[in-house]
């Protein structure tokens, strides 16, 4: 029963739509607005990014000097940054299904991680500090996939690509805004961790405020009925399409190069100085930052999925760029950033809003958080995997090998699968 | 409602952002910014850096205040010489600066890669080291490091950016292992020999260094962060035993090896505070705090004074 509510023309989306002062009505003129509830949604990252990447920058700081912790206990701390995501992403999505509470769900997390910034200076030892970074990283894990639902929910299914373009875009300038607050509190302050945690928390809970006060509910359910359980959740998501583009998404990511190895290769590859390392994720940050409402607009027009496997191409690009290395210094360094920037830009949002009219209504957040999930984790693997390459064959040919097997992975993805008439 | 609403909200969120801002200027305007009064002449004083405002600060021997210097992450002092390794607003970015006896002004700063780690000056105060390391930071790789070690010749301005650039030795074969860092400068007092902790393949080697050759020769395996006795017989370091670090005394005449009575999971280069006592820094309920250890194996830590990065002034030469 609650896959008749589903589908193309999903009536929460409507609801959504018709509100006074929320989205504009789908269609027509008003493609070219973005509702205010996705612009409220984007500052919320803006600001919550902002405050998690400022603790990002200063946390090894601040564990050496302020704590006197020794930096081999450092890496430590740092895997737990990636691997507590994965596992509460789909819990948050599925509790934002059942309850259908996505708003709550994303609040929860957002507050969650607002809290730890609160926690940081009182805490005393490494092992405190890390288990703070993984409740952090719980709080982002569960806030991900609801609030990619609420934004799904207020844009007219057309507009999505814009949608999502604006709100990654916000997104990237709230991280590129966190370590230069970080750095600018360090220098009024000197040696002022807890001033810089403090002030990491207030945007953080500004962001809280504006969540609860500027972000309209997403779908509510109709009063005492829940959403699907685990296994109607499941069962929703079992639709062949859905399943073909999740497949499809993983496998291209298992062939994406890591961001670290990228950044040393390039740095190796097109012989720039080793001080310029810190610089390169700027650079791609900027492009990611300008590109995303130009790439999310092209994707409303020309397809999603096209679109999608086009970011990859550019990545394709990229590699055998850096496989060939035709020239080098700042001009390959520009060309090969502005690729990759296009690549994070044509695949980060315009894969969730292609995904995101796929999966019926009522399992769309835990739908949204498997597909995240299935990506990041299969980036993670072709992360480790290129390392492997690397070790045994060197960086230019372990670039070789990636680009051509992703051009080959690229056409797979192309053949399982084919987007229907709707995007 | 709505309007209350969103007007009550949007002044939370400014009331929080301002009050950040007023946080960060009024503490910003409350740190103490003054020079102090170093006197690295002054032989057998502590040189520290102070835990919450991270500058050097001078005392006695058993811990009494006696002036607070310039700002640094990591010091060490040597025969009137300071070397002061400070972190720059900025990813990985560090200066070395080196203060000589009575000036306020660093005599000389040279820009390093890097979040300080490691610093130490010549017995003659007439060169400095430094060990900076990039890591833990969302743009490097997780669970990794690199380190680079220098030295910086004041007499003649000479600057070895990084002992990558030495021949290395092992075994006596001159080998180039792909990955390798270094770390832990410690000087003996003809101004020329160092030794130094090299890590390639996954081990690391206690490294015999000579300035003038650019040479470096393997010692012996699992050493990390000598510190020369001042009679130059012995060198204190930190030795991996199982998943930690040990404090261990290494005689360099007989190679005997003794564990010091410090407590496991060490992170510091030692220094010598005479030729009986080393000198570590260790967290202790989330502060740093300088401890003593007798050199033989024997007695038991003191904890000294608040702080890290410890070494002894001896008086300029």
């Amino acid at each position: 029963m609650y896959l008749s509510q589903a589908r193309a023309t999903d009536p929460s989306r409507d609801v959504a739509a018709r509100t006074p002062g929320g989205s504009p009505p789908p269609g027509g003129t008003a493609r070219a607005r973005v509702p205010a509830t996705v612009v409220a949604l984007g500052l919320v990252s803006l600001v919550t990014d902002a405050s998690a990447e400022m603790v990002t920058a200063i946390l090894p700081m601040y564990l050496m000097y302020g704590l006197g912790v020794g930096y081999l206990q450092l890496g430590a701390l740092d895997g737990l940054h990636t691997g507590a995501t994965a596992l509460f992403r789909i819990g948050g999505g599925y509790a934002a299904d059942r309850f259908g509470r996505s708003k709550a769900v994303a609040t929860s997390g957002y507050a969650l991680s607002a809290l730890t910034k609160l926690l940081f200076p009182a805490v005393g030892s490494a092992p405190a500090v890390g288990a703070l970074v993984a409740a952090d990283r719980v709080g982002k894990g569960i806030r991900t996939a609801p609030r990619d639902a609420l934004i799904t929910a207020a844009v007219p299914e057309g507009d999505l690509g814009r949608a999502f373009g604006v709100h990654r875009a916000m997104d990237t300038c709230g991280a590129l805004l966190g370590p230069l607050i970080a750095f600018a509190v360090l220098l009024a302050v000197p040696g002022g961790y807890d001033t810089a945690f403090l002030v990491s928390f207030c945007l953080a809970a500004a962001g809280v405020v504006a969540i609860v006060a500027f972000v309209r509910r997403g779908p509510a359910p109709a009063p005492r009925e829940r959403g699907p359980g685990l296994r109607g959740c499941l069962a929703s998501l079992r639709s062949p399409a859905l399943r073909r583009c999740t497949l499809s998404a993983a496998l291209l990511g298992l062939l994406t190069v890591g961001d670290m190895s990228f950044y040393v290769g390039l740095q190796h590859r097109l012989d720039v100085p080793a001080q310029a390392l810190p610089l390169l994720p700027i650079g791609t940050a900027l492009v990611f930052m300008t590109a995303a409402v130009p790439v999310g607009v092209l994707a409303d027009r020309l397809g999603r999925w096209p679109l999608f496997l086009g970011g990859h191409l550019s990545a394709f690009a990229a590699y055998v760029f850096l496989w060939l290395a035709p020239f080098t210094g700042w001009a390959g360094t520009a060309v090969v950033l502005c690729l990759y920037g296009l690549f994070y830009a044509a695949t980060d949002g315009v894969l969730m809003a292609y995904v995101a009219p796929l999966v019926p209504a009522a399992a769309r957040t835990t739908g949204l958080a498997v597909v995240q999930t299935a990506q990041s984790l299969a980036r993670a693997g072709g992360a480790l995997a290129f390392g492997a390459v690397a070790a045994l064959g060197g960086l230019g040919t372990a670039f070789g090998v990636f680009g051509c097997t992703f051009l080959a992975v690229i056409a797979a993805a192309t053949l399982i699968h084919r987007p229907g008439k709707d995007s | 409602m709505n309007a209350i609403r969103t007007a009550s909200a949007t002044a939370l969120i400014v009331a929080l952002l301002g009050s950040a801002a007023v946080t960060v200027a009024w503490r910003g305007a409350a740190a103490d910014t003054g020079t102090g009064e170093l006197r690295l002449g002054a032989p057998d004083t502590l040189v520290v850096v102070d835990a919450k405002g991270h500058r050097v600060r001078q005392t006695t021997r058993d811990g009494k205040e006696l002036a607070t210097g310039p700002e640094c992450r990591r010091a060490a002092v040597a025969a009137g010489t300071l070397v002061c390794l400070q972190g720059l607003p900025g990813p990985f970015s560090s200066e070395v600066r080196v203060y000589r006896s009575g000036k306020a002004e660093p005599e000389v700063t040279l820009p390093v890669w890097g979040n300080p780690s490691r610093a130490r000056v010549s017995p003659s105060g007439r060169l400095v080291a430094w060990t900076v390391f990039r890591s833990g930071d969302s743009y490097a790789a997780s669970g990794q490091f690199s380190t680079t070690a220098g030295i910086y010749d004041l007499r003649n301005g000479s600057h070895y950016g990084s002992l990558e650039d030495f021949a290395v030795f092992v075994d006596g074969e001159r080998t180039q292992p792909e990955d390798m860092n270094f770390w832990g400068i410690t000087f003996a007092g003809d101004d020329r020999t160092f030794y130094a902790t090299m890590a390639a393949n996954g081990r690391t080697h206690l490294v015999r260094g000579d300035l003038s050759t650019r040479e470096l020769k393997a010692l012996r395996a699992n050493v990390e962060c000598p510190s020369l006795s001042p009679d130059e017989q012995r060198i204190a370091y930190k030795k991996k035993v199982g998943d930690h670090w040990q404090l261990h005394v290494l005689d360099l005449g007989t190679g005997a090896d003794t564990p010091l009575a410090a407590p496991a999971g060490v992170d510091d280069q030692a220094a010598w505070l005479d030729n009986s006592t080393v000198a570590y820094g260790r967290a202790d309920h989330g502060k740093p705090f300088v401890y003593t250890v007798p050199a033989d194996g024997s007695g038991e830590p003191v904890k000294l004074v608040e702080g890290s990065s410890p070494t002894v002034t001896t008086g300029v030469r």
